[in-house]
């Protein structure tokens, strides 16, 4: 769809919500081209193009709110679906927190270029994703006799969005994502076949990391898991890789949000201004970081992007406000989910930090596990590295670690100096010390 | 359910904002355009079904002409309209209401294993040929093969409801909410905070084949999901209760009501007595019902047949072998009555059926798509599934249980000396080539010298597919298919999925405890 259709068709929608009765209405029309390419045992196994549009309405009227998509845009279809949506709000009950967020809450008229929007992605051609794929695939193949099997993957996707509110609020976003990786299966011992994965994405086709790096990555992370076995339960220190910390950061996350206070389902209620983690934990939301995969001018409710310090040396600054929750609890909306989390670093390696460790597990990869956002308990699978007196001895698979996040935050005694660079959770390597493993 | 790699979730990242939970509140009947309306199941027939996607043969084979026209063995064509209505009672109000519409045709076509794929939410001529001839790039060859006659495949009906959903107004929906809210709160005067999710959704497909099926289904589903916050003594906990299948309103009765506010303040309530076990291995009691997650992770996901035929799955070389006691059978089954994982017929038009995986202790059959059937030469299994049109089949499970077995309830609990009785699950996950598998008891009990004790609450088990199937050492004869709501993801694909079990002691596993 064009941009300009795009605009037209949501400032029709937007009036027709209005005619049809709504006090208040928002339209977001998100448009999206992606191609994603998979090449398996030296050959393309998966082809996949696709074009889609959706466009949603969020409707007040009296008080009442609703939320529709779809993604039928033929005119005739969207108007009885509006003016049905609207009929039928009407049968909520009302709730005064329901509006529009005050528009002092909207982005200004004059906006940084986030750098989310790669101009190279129109001259890609399908033979290039392709050869990418392939060469990720030989890559990773070549590492070893003992890999079965090596599926690679590359994709791109270039995406539009437009947001207009009925009190003033228009905004237009354009950016481009690319991710490449690959997933390698070796020979185990007793029939096992482990499997290990390296994955990147970037808003940047050229910020991807080459074949050979992705392709050696995954296949050597294969190959070390060859002979996994658990290990004693017991108290551990562990080393949490750069690239798995986000499972832990967000049973953080969850309970920072204003749905989980204002349901009285958070163990953070009533910590602004205290310490709820070891003062080695600072935390930043940045969704206006540079080349962010989760940069935005405005978040899925209008709000303008801003850089806060959530966490500041363990110390809780804000919780993840959303306009109505905020409401609700009569705080100031801050953007109602995390974007792009930054965390201070520390100066140690991976290989530094596990140096330092005496009877330690590396941990780099987490299996299935949850966390309980009204109490803090928490309980995940690993799989990773024994460390023992600064060494690496084996792998170790088939362990849990569980815990309670009011103390575990404050085992936390060092951070990493390598963020992760593919997600939009930049963890480092993080260390908590004496956390509880159960294995054998 | 199984995660691999995260390119999705990027993609939703990168862009396309959905709304996550998007949910619908539909409507009044009286006024629902016609190109709204999927027509009910039982006045379904191919003419009505060609005139809502606004086609008919001719053009379906033009599409697949074009779909085969560089040198592709097959391809399909899937068509789908899907309604989406959710309604949300939070702080003792019905005050949210969420509604998706999604329309579109997926076009796939296959040269040997290898997939070409494109969608269009537009159904016209012209927008389905280009993707038909965007999927068509897969292959490169001067054969060709032409699309025969298309000939309507009849199905059974798995999902009989009384009343379509269409016909079943916002304002019938919120008093089943209230309801519940109000017996949550009056249950327990410790409850502090209920929330209750009513969702309902149907979705028409019709597949057409290169090989002249055509088929249609109109699929129902619904949920109700009841979350339940109490306090004590300053203490906070919160759990949930849920209803699912492939129903009509009429699933909604007093009892299944009642049901949904007692489980939930139950489940919440028990937590404040609730301790961690020590860690380690033990024996664990599965209780009969939702604990069939065990047999998702632990040996459904390695049986799917695309990672056998890829050779990544710790089941590769296991077909026909011994994994399991004697009196261990596991089916995978698509025809049980109005679940949550029954289909008529798999997103590739093929048959469903019960699917052994383990007869006997023996293992049988994997799970297939269309694409292992023909590599491992066997007929299909009808697991050929897919989230919706905009993406390929794999195979997939539907309702995963395994058969009665010899023991008593009581006998199996009344064995163990140390070890834990798991009751209600939250997630799991399993690496298919390692074997290892996870999931997570939301609630459960120690068990002490073959007694139930305490409860516990949020831990962690983890063990090894193989490895736990030879230790299920006892099989109750009480087997408990689940009405709870399991949706499965796998690829980046979610399908709703259904799980049973008997009560099953297994005699070493790790649990995730605190010393």
């Amino acid at each position: 769809m064009h941009k300009k259709k795009r605009l037209e068709l949501a400032q029709w929608a937007m009036e027709r919500a209005i005619k049809s009765g709504a006090n208040e209405a928002a339209v977001s029309i998100n448009s999206s081209r992606s191609i994603e390419i998979e090449f398996r045992d030296k050959r393309l196994d998966k082809v996949k193009e696709s074009t889609q549009n959706s466009l949603n309405v969020q409707i007040y009227i009296q008080k009442r709110y609703s939320a529709q998509s779809t993604n039928d845009l033929r005119r005739d279809s969207l108007d009885k679906f509006i003016t049905d949506a609207v009929a039928a709000t009407k049968y909520l009950s009302p709730d005064e927190y329901r509006s529009l967020p005050d528009p002092k809450y909207y982005p200004a008229k004059e906006e940084a270029d986030l750098k989310i929007l790669d101009n190279s992605y129109e001259r890609i051609t399908s033979a290039e994703r392709v050869k990418i794929a392939a060469e990720i695939e030989a890559a990773a193949a070549a590492q070893s006799n003992k890999i079965i099997s090596t599926t690679a993957g590359y994709s791109d996707e270039h995406s539009e969005k437009v947001r207009m509110h009925s009190n003033g609020f228009r905004g237009e976003e354009e950016g481009t994502g690319f991710s490449a990786g690959v997933m390698v299966t070796v020979s185990g011992d007793n029939g096992s076949r482990p499997e290990d994965w390296s994955w990147s994405q970037a808003r940047f086709h050229k910020d991807l990391p080459g074949a050979v790096k992705l392709g050696e990555d995954a296949a050597q992370r294969a190959l070390r898991k060859i002979g996994q076995r658990k290990t004693e339960s017991g108290k551990y220190d562990m080393i949490v890789e750069n690239r798995t910390g986000s499972t832990l950061i967000s049973m953080l996350q969850q309970p920072m949000t204003t749905r989980t206070l204002q349901q009285k389902n958070s163990y953070l209620e009533g910590m602004i201004g205290e310490k709820i983690a070891s003062e080695k934990l600072t935390m930043i939301d940045d969704p206006t970081l540079e080349k962010g995969l989760a940069s935005q001018i405005f978040d899925n409710e209008g709000l303008a992007g801003k850089r806060r310090v959530m966490i500041e040396k363990g110390v809780l600054q804000h919780f993840y406000v959303d306009n109505y929750y905020g409401r609700k609890l009569g705080m100031e909306p801050t953007g109602g989910s995390a974007s792009n989390v930054v965390f201070e670093c520390g100066r140690k390696s991976v290989s530094e930090l596990t140096k330092g460790i005496k009877k330690g597990i590396l941990v780099n990869g987490f299996i299935g596990g949850n966390s309980n956002p009204t109490t803090g308990d928490f309980s995940y699978g690993i799989v990773g590295l024994l460390i023992e007196n600064g060494e690496i001895v084996k792998a170790v698979n088939e362990m849990n670690i569980s815990g309670n996040g009011k103390e575990f935050w404050n085992q936390l005694v060092a951070m990493g100096n390598d963020p992760y660079p593919y997600s939009s959770c930049m963890t480092p390597s993080m260390v908590f010390e004496g956390v509880q493993f159960s294995g054998t | 359910m199984k995660r691999k790699i995260t390119r999705r979730e990027f993609l939703r990242k990168g862009g396309s904002g959905i709304l996550a939970a998007a949910a619908i509140p539909y409507l009044l009947k009286s006024n629902i355009a016609k190109a709204l309306i999927i027509p009910e199941a039982k006045d379904m027939n191919l003419k009505n079904c060609y005139e809502h996607f606004g086609v008919d043969e001719k053009v379906i084979r033009e599409v697949m002409s074009e779909a085969l026209s560089c040198g592709g063995d097959y391809c399909d064509v899937f068509f789908q309209h899907r309604i989406v209505n959710n309604i949300r009672l939070e702080d003792k109000q019905v005050n949210a209401a969420y509604n998706n519409i999604d329309f579109g045709v997926g076009i796939r076509v296959l040269k040997d294993d290898q997939t070409g794929y494109s969608f269009t939410e537009e159904i016209t001529p012209n927008a389905m040929k280009l993707a038909a001839k965007t999927a068509a790039n897969i292959a490169s060859s001067g054969k060709r093969v032409e699309p025969v006659e298309l000939k309507l495949h009849k199905t059974p009906n798995f999902y009989p409801i009384e009343t379509a959903w269409e016909k079943v107004g916002i304002d019938q929906k919120i008093p089943y909410l209230q309801k519940i809210n109000d017996k949550v709160f009056a249950l327990d005067k410790g409850v502090i905070k209920a929330t209750v999710w009513f969702g309902n959704e149907t979705s028409l497909a019709m597949i057409a084949t290169s090989e002249g099926r055509i088929v249609f289904d109109n699929q129902p589903m619904t949920h109700i999901f009841t979350s339940c916050t109490a306090e004590q003594n300053g203490r906070r906990e919160q759990n949930y209760s849920i209803l699912s299948g492939r129903r009509g309103i009429e699933f909604f009765t007093p009892e299944n009501i009642d049901y949904l506010a007692n489980e939930a303040v139950r489940r919440t309530v028990v937590l404040f007595e609730a301790v961690k076990p020590s860690p380690g291995e033990m024996e664990v009691v599965l209780a009969a019902g939702t604990s069939g997650i065990l047999l998702h992770e632990a040996i459904g996901h390695g049986m799917e047949a695309d990672f056998n035929r890829k050779k990544i799955s710790i089941f590769s070389d296991k077909i026909h072998k011994p994994v399991a006691e004697k009196f261990v059978s596991i089916v995978d089954d698509g025809t049980n009555m109005n679940l949550r994982g029954s289909i008529n017929v798999d997103d590739e038009g093929n048959d469903t059926e019960r699917t052994y995986l383990v007869k006997e202790g023996v293992l049988r059959s994997y799970l297939h798509d269309r694409i292992s059937a023909k590599y491992y030469k066997v007929g299909p299994t009808g697991n050929g599934r897919r989230e919706s049109f905009r993406f390929e089949p794999q195979p997939r499970m539907r309702n995963t249980y395994m058969l009665p077995g010899p023991h008593k309830k009581d006998e199996i609990i009344g064995s163990v000396k140390k070890g834990l009785y798991a009751e209600s699950f939250s997630n799991g996950q399993v690496h298919i080539g390692a074997g290892d598998f996870t999931f997570y008891v939301k609630s459960g009990y120690l068990i002490e010298e073959g007694k139930l004790t305490r409860p516990v609450k949020d831990v962690n088990i983890i063990g090894n597919g193989p490895e736990v199937l030879k230790n299920i050492v006892m099989v109750g004869d009480d087997l408990k298919i689940s009405a709870e709501s399991g949706t499965c993801g796998k690829g980046g694909q979610s399908v709703p999925v259904g799980l049973g079990l008997p009560t099953v002691k297994v005699s070493k596993i790790v649990v995730g405890g605190i010393s």
